[in-house]
């Protein structure tokens, strides 16, 4: 410390040849250079802040925002914002429900808005799109003419399902997602278990990924420490049968698992023809979880070997002879000498795989079937089916953040300028 | 590893036993690549091998699913094929065009994530860029973040801003999704870099930009070009943005492939895959070639 100061003491009193401070002038120049790298990596930043943050970012906002209700019914909109939550509705919020009702049929908008209540109140879209076509004809008193085409809008929840989505902002999505749903008091409590699906979802995957992440490192320690261990001619060679999977298409293999697992599938036919199983005794490994297992686990494999295959390279293996000299038994000597000098590569190749079995959704798709599905299959279900986009976003939101919160950790115990490909 | 002389009877049958699970495992990792290939130049329409080809009857094999790619809805099949029905294939064929729309598609975006993500790549590996690590992890999230996630954000941001159905947003989404795999190899490159080498260019009156031309790019080239490699084989196997974002007429290699195998599959797929297979056992023995040439570029020797 003392050393430093004098040398700072010193410092102050040199100057450069046009006479400036020279402390000034290499701060300066210090923060010109570091302005000269960020302007390089500028560009690129800015690039995927527009094509990859910022549509994150927006499909963070769809997952709590949703103006389904509140863009086509704007009149009952703003008698809910001008009301006391259960207020019952008096003939002013008939008459503009009324009128909503045929602005919205009139620009066929009567569906969304049913679709957005029904997402709160099971049941009510039929509701809304008989009403949407009888309101046309609805003349005052408005009361009269709802409750004689349906009698259930005299009913509280339907209000109270209205008013809970006049308001765009919601986080019933990401209650949705977790199983959880607001009774007619506004407590959180739990849906019916027979409309639980998504924490039991969420937890499948997460079993699913870590199975295929032991099975992947079970399968990947032994041909790992192998290339490791023979001369460098012979494990290139050998690497080539790792590299060539991980750089063949994915629809390829699981094109091709689909062919091999079939029911008429090669490995079927084989199994018959030795007679381990008889012609009837088909196994159906395909369009379920084992599958989706299996097809996965291949496709993952290598992103397991290749860390461990760089952190087992440079373990000399004198330190093994060592141990065995020492009097330990090889399994000791792995145990207590090997395996530890491994452990980097061990965490590094299962969080890696665990992060992108986690996400996987092309293989579940294809082979999965019914069983072997995973979460994001669901998120692409109410993408593209059943178009409940802020469910499909809050879900999306979820795993995000378990994946984020993954890659943290990854980046904290691995780092990742240590990610290498290849 | 060698057997040691001092193994005793256990060790070497666990010696074997281990050679054995290696070469299972390592059939595990090729046969599905493998197997496809015979089975496309089946002359059924089946999934497995017929006692035809198992006895190497010719008769059991045909290109008769490679033919179907170039075969076209309005064409009937009978008719010569001359020039004009090879002008008709190149212009109709629902693969072929399949295959046009990958290689755009895959070349523009190779050449925006190579650019962007080399610059920023020698930038992030300068000692005294600032928050280098937080912005290297952003750099390197659209690796790590589900694929249905980044397809379900960019529908929402393409529908919003036109470019949905358009091929720019196509190119740009998968340039997005290449730039991890350009900047991990170019820095993986550049970590090796003797900086000292632009310090003596810089010394003896060179601009920087003659420095980048003359002396740091032809030593980083070869990590580029895996680099360039990576991002093209990721737009080229991506299937899942194309599916939200594009247009139906954009029909990529790997979105028919898709639809193939959702809706009928039928052993066309295999050719296509076996076609896929080959072009990825190219790119393979490229990058290889070119990471023992940029070893020995910058002096790297193997043990």
């Amino acid at each position: 410390m003392a050393d430093m100061t004098s040398n700072g003491a010193a410092g102050a009193g040199l100057t450069t040849a046009d006479g400036r401070p020279l402390k000034a002038a290499l701060a300066r120049a210090q923060s010109k250079s570091r302005q000269r790298a960020f302007l390089l990596v500028a560009p690129l930043l800015l690039f995927i802040v527009v094509t990859f943050i910022v549509p994150i970012g927006q499909m963070l906002h769809r997952s709590i925002f949703n103006d389904g209700f509140a863009a086509n019914m704007p009149r009952i909109t703003a008698w809910f914002e001008a009301t006391e939550p259960g207020t019952p509705p008096d003939e002013a919020a008939w008459e503009a429900l009324a009128l909503d009702f045929k602005a919205a049929a009139e620009a066929r908008t009567v569906g969304v808005v049913g679709t957005r209540v029904n997402y709160e109140l099971p049941g009510t879209r039929s509701l809304f799109t008989s009403t949407g076509r009888a309101s046309r004809n609805f003349e005052p008193p408005y009361r009269e003419a709802f409750l004689e085409e349906d009698a259930k809008w005299e009913d509280p929840a339907v209000w109270g399902a209205m008013r809970v989505v006049s308001d765009s902002y919601s986080l019933n999505f990401f209650l949705a997602a977790v199983d959880r749903t607001r009774d007619a008091e506004g407590r959180i409590v739990k849906v019916a278990p027979d409309r639980a699906v998504y924490v039991d979802l969420f937890i499948k995957t997460f079993v699913m990924a870590a199975l295929i992440t032991v099975i992947c490192l079970i399968m990947a320690y032994p041909v790992a420490h192998l290339l490791a261990t023979l001369p460098l001619k012979w494990s290139n060679l050998l690497m080539i049968l790792v590299l060539l999977p991980f750089w063949t298409s994915l629809l390829v293999r699981t094109t091709s698992w689909m062919v091999l697992l079939q029911q008429q599938g090669v490995v079927n036919n084989v199994l018959v023809a030795l007679g381990v199983i008889g012609e009837d005794g088909r196994i159906a490994m395909m369009y379920n979880q084992t599958g989706t297992i299996i097809a996965m686990t291949h496709i993952l494999l290598p992103f397991m070997i290749l860390p461990l295959y760089s952190v087992m390279r440079p373990i000399p293996p004198s330190y093994v002879r060592a141990a065995r000299s020492l009097g330990a038994s090889s399994w000791t000597a792995f145990r207590r000498v090997y395996l530890p000098q491994t452990l980097p590569g061990i965490g590094a190749g299962s969080l890696l795989v665990f992060i992108l079995a986690v996400g996987y959704y092309i293989t579940p798709a294809l082979v999965g079937g019914a069983s072997g599905q995973l979460i994001s299959n669901l998120i692409a279900f109410h993408m593209q089916d059943s178009l409940n986009w802020s469910m499909a976003a809050a879900l999306a939101a979820i795993l995000l953040v378990l994946v984020l919160l993954l890659y943290w950790l990854y980046d904290r115990l691995v780092g990742i300028d240590n990610l290498k490909l290849g | 590893m060698a057997l040691p002389i001092y193994a005793s009877r256990l060790e070497r049958l666990w010696y074997y036993t281990r050679l054995v699970i290696c070469g299972l495992i390592f059939l595990f990792l090729v046969s599905p690549i493998l197997i496809v290939m015979p089975l496309s130049f089946n002359a059924e329409p089946y999934f497995t091998f017929t006692e035809k080809m198992l006895a190497f009857d010719p008769e059991g094999y045909s290109l008769r699913w490679y033919d179907l790619l170039l075969t076209q809805p309005s064409v009937p099949n009978d008719v010569p094929r001359d020039a004009a029905w090879w002008a008709q294939v190149w212009s109709q064929a629902v693969w072929v065009n399949a295959a046009k729309n990958s290689i755009i598609i895959g070349f523009f975006s190779t050449i925006l994530a190579t650019v962007l993500g080399t610059i920023a790549a020698l930038g992030l590996s300068r000692p005294e860029m600032p928050y280098r690590k937080a912005i290297m992890a952003i750099l390197i999230s659209p690796m790590i973040v589900p694929i249905i996630i980044t397809a379900t954000g960019l529908f929402f941001f393409y529908s919003a801003s036109g470019l949905a159905g358009s091929y720019l947003g196509v190119i740009m989404a998968h340039a997005t999704l290449g730039i991890p795999f350009v900047i991990i190899t170019v820095t993986a490159t550049l970590s090796g870099f003797d900086q000292s080498l632009t310090r003596a260019a810089a010394s003896l009156g060179a601009p920087p930009t003659t420095t980048f031309f003359k002396v740091t790019m032809p030593l980083i080239l070869p990590g580029v070009i895996s680099g360039a490699l990576f991002a093209f084989v990721t737009s080229f196997d991506e299937v899942v943005v194309v599916l939200f974002v594009a247009a139906h007429d954009q029909q990529t290699i790997p979105r028919q492939m898709w639809n193939g195998i959702r809706e009928q599959i039928s052993p066309a797929i295999l050719s296509v895959a076996t076609i896929l297979v080959i072009v990825s056992i190219a790119l393979l023995t490229t990058v290889e070639l070119l990471r023992r040439r940029s070893d020995r570029l910058r002096g790297v020797t193997n043990s």
